[in-house]
């Protein structure tokens, strides 16, 4: 049984160069070897807003996900946001993109009227090879983002190298060729001194991942993102622990990992 | 004469209601048909058109033909016009509507214009009573009159529109649109139909046009295609490039977006009779050797991409952000068309801080209703869209007092207390009270700014 399955994988490897299955690690070692290494580089990956009002948290965490991608390289993000948003969630704020790690400066930024446009615009930006990352921001039940615009996207993201996010708000997960497919949530944060909210935190549960190891147990993550680091940090245990507050727990991973806990804040 | 008396000679009259804005629209349409014949036309109004033939008459070979050529074009179009050759505008205008029609041999206006009643000065009626009056029938009477005389008599404009029907002076027309700084033309013998094909007459344009600004050692930024119509229409494709460009392929591109994207789609009708490129602006660009610097390579192709986008979407939707120097949050960052300008430096946050400013801002901010527990203190809870958010976690205030040098316009702008609050479930969001207790107002009022991720 094994014996086909090994040579498929050879003949693939031969079909695909190296590049197709470069992964972005998110930073955290239990979430990213449940991931078989991170996401995909060159491929399509969406966050669902399990609510409305956590829109944002949806678009931060892909902006996360996005800065783990730009690490290093001198590449521009292209941001495609559906207008609808903007009444809904407000409008980007480039200071804010700072406190999150990315560059407001190396980001283009596309105000587009509808879903069709947004996957136009991410489309064009996904095919350029010289776009770092491609973020495209959709409100509703937006049916131009059926199954034929995800593979085309997807086509795009493989062929540029470079990934797509594709964040949804106020709709259900639907079948799509996305390579991995979230359910984001707002999480409280970890309290800083005089119980000041601290950075920004995500629960996340993995919907899909395409490739993924089957029959994995499935949960929900919670996320910490430390804009110093650029990287997720694991705080699942944390946030079930019944004990109080605990030092994080890397499960079987390097206990060098995780950063040092602050105890608080310089304020000034 | 009235409408009745009018009947009562025609029985068979036809009447319509006079629409001006709609003669006016119908002379916009035919003054774009008219620049196939040189680009600089202008409205003679009320139904006029003003074309400078300067240099243009050769091509059609001489002034009688391509007079000839214009009328027969009004023809097909089925107008019936009159037109006149001449020095200056206005002894064109006067010959046109009140002489004879055809071609004054240059330096002859005043010959010509001479015999012209003096109805031709379209000066006001008291004016033209007079003159009769005194005798005066013809533009030569008044010409030979000593002109401090009849300026004292009728007035400067008068004067200065008869020295000019005469030719003595000269004005130029202000045309409807300034000239491009290049413009390359296909015209057709046969009327051009195949849409599929275009590309291939555009692609040739493109590089002539190229190259008359390579040798000026430039590079467009703005563009336009213009298709004439052999039935009079003329489309119009407009698109822009990000910095000056000479990239043929590139330019076709964006042509085929913007193409793509209009509205109502590209018809050729009957056919195109002559179809025109021109560079609308254009700005200096040194020749530079690609392919050592990979890194200008790239910028170029994110330069590309952001014309494309711009070609497809519009220019006011591709966007970059720009950081003013300004503590106030508002005027802080400010969206800019992406054009590959100096890049700005933002503040980087400082390590081991959380996000100090939200993700999203609202613009107006959002009125909240709050909760707190001393007057001055982060608010208990608040309803914001009719959902009650617990807060769990809070810190601020972080006061930030108007930029009371900006107002002077008199918007009053009161101080602002910020707070950053989490709320149980841990949604994130950035509040301010806005107004000093009894200082500057008795009872603030709370809004939602920006929400963090």
């Amino acid at each position: 049984m094994t014996q086909p399955l090994a040579s498929l994988r050879k003949s693939l490897a031969c079909a695909y160069p190296a590049a197709t299955f470069e992964t972005i690690a998110l930073g955290a070692p239990a979430l990213d070897r449940r991931l078989g290494g991170g996401i995909l580089r060159a491929a399509l990956h969406e966050a669902y807003a399990e609510t409305a009002a956590d829109a944002p948290a949806a678009t931060g965490f892909a902006l996360a996900l996005a800065r783990r991608a730009l690490a290093g390289a001198e590449k521009p993000l292209l941001w495609a946001r559906q207008e609808a948003l903007t009444a809904e969630s407000g409008a980007p704020y480039p200071p804010g993109l700072a406190d999150i790690g990315l560059d407001p400066a190396a980001v283009a930024f596309i105000r587009v009227r509808d879903a069709k446009e947004a996957l136009q615009a991410g489309a064009e930006a996904g095919r350029c090879a010289t776009v770092g990352a491609t973020l495209i921001e959709l409100f509703g039940e937006a049916r131009a983002y059926d199954l034929t615009a995800s593979r085309r996207l997807a086509l795009a993201a493989g062929a540029a190298g470079a990934p797509i996010f594709v964040t949804r708000v106020s709709a259900s997960p639907a079948p799509s060729a996305a390579a991995s497919r979230w359910l984001v949530r707002a999480a409280p944060s970890r309290a800083l001194a005089a119980n000041a909210p601290g950075s920004a935190a995500f629960a996340i549960f993995l919907l899909r991942q395409r490739g993924g190891a089957a029959g994995q147990e499935q949960h929900e993550w919670r996320m910490e993102w430390n804009r110093d680091r650029g990287a997720f940090e694991d705080r699942t245990f944390d946030a079930s622990s019944l004990s109080g507050p605990v030092a994080s727990l890397p499960v079987g991973g390097a206990p060098g990992e995780g950063a040092p806990q602050r105890a608080g804040r310089k304020f000034g | 004469m009235t409408l009745a008396d009018a009947r009562a000679r025609a029985p068979h009259l036809a009447v319509a209601q006079a629409d001006p804005d709609a003669d006016e629209r119908l002379m916009l349409r035919l003054a774009a048909f008219c620049e196939q014949f040189t680009p600089l036309v202008a409205l003679d109004p009320p139904c006029g058109l003003m074309l400078d033939a300067t240099g243009c008459a050769h091509l059609f070979g001489g002034e009688a033909a391509m007079r000839t050529c214009i009328l027969q074009a009004m023809v097909r179009l089925s107008f019936t016009g009159r037109a006149a050759v001449a020095g200056t505008p206005e002894a064109a205008r006067a010959l046109a509507r009140f002489g004879q029609e055809g071609v004054t041999p240059p330096g002859e206006d005043e010959i010509f214009t001479r015999p012209l009643s003096i109805a031709a000065l379209e000066a006001p009626k008291e004016t033209s009573v007079a003159l009769t009056r005194a005798g005066l029938t013809t533009l030569g009477d008044l010409a030979d009159r000593s002109s401090a005389a009849l300026t004292a008599r009728f007035g400067d404009e008068t004067m200065r529109r008869l020295t000019r029907i005469l030719g003595r002076e000269d004005a130029r027309i202000t045309p409807l649109r300034p000239l491009p700084e290049c413009m390359v033309e296909r015209r057709f013998a046969e009327p051009f139909l195949d849409l599929s094909a275009i590309e291939n007459v555009l692609r040739p344009l493109i590089a002539e046009a190229m190259g008359i600004l390579e040798r000026r050692g430039e590079g467009g930024r703005a563009f336009e295609a213009r298709f004439f119509r052999t039935d009079g229409a003329v489309a119009v494709l407009n698109f822009e490039t990000g910095a000056p460009s000479r990239n043929v392929e590139a330019l076709l591109r964006l042509f085929r977006l913007k193409a793509e994207s209009l509205a109502d789609p590209l018809d050729p009708g009957f056919g195109f009779d002559v179809i025109r490129f021109c560079v609308l602006n254009a700005e200096t660009l040194a020749q530079s050797q690609i392919g050592f610097e990979r890194q200008s390579a790239q910028e170029g192709d994110v330069a590309d991409l952001v014309d494309r986008l711009a070609a497809r979407f519009g220019r006011e939707r591709v966007l970059r952000f720009a950081a003013h120097e300004t503590h106030d949050p508002v005027r802080a960052a400010s969206y800019v068309y992406a054009s590959p300008s100096k890049p700005n430096a933002w503040e980087k946050p400082e390590p081991g801080e959380p996000p100090l400013r939200p993700l999203f801002l609202f613009d107006p901010p959002q009125p909240i209703d709050t909760m707190a527990e001393t007057p001055d203190g982060p608010p208990m809870h608040f309803k914001w869209r009719r959902v009650r958010h617990m807060i769990a976690r809070a810190e601020g205030p972080e006061r930030i007092a108007p930029e009371w040098w900006r107002n002077a316009a008199g918007r009053d702008r009161r101080t602002r207390d910020y707070y950053r609050l989490e709320d149980r479930e841990g949604h994130r969001f950035w509040v301010f009270r806005e107004g000093l207790y009894e200082s500057e107002t008795a009872a603030p009022r709370w809004f939602l700014h920006g929400l963090f991720a």
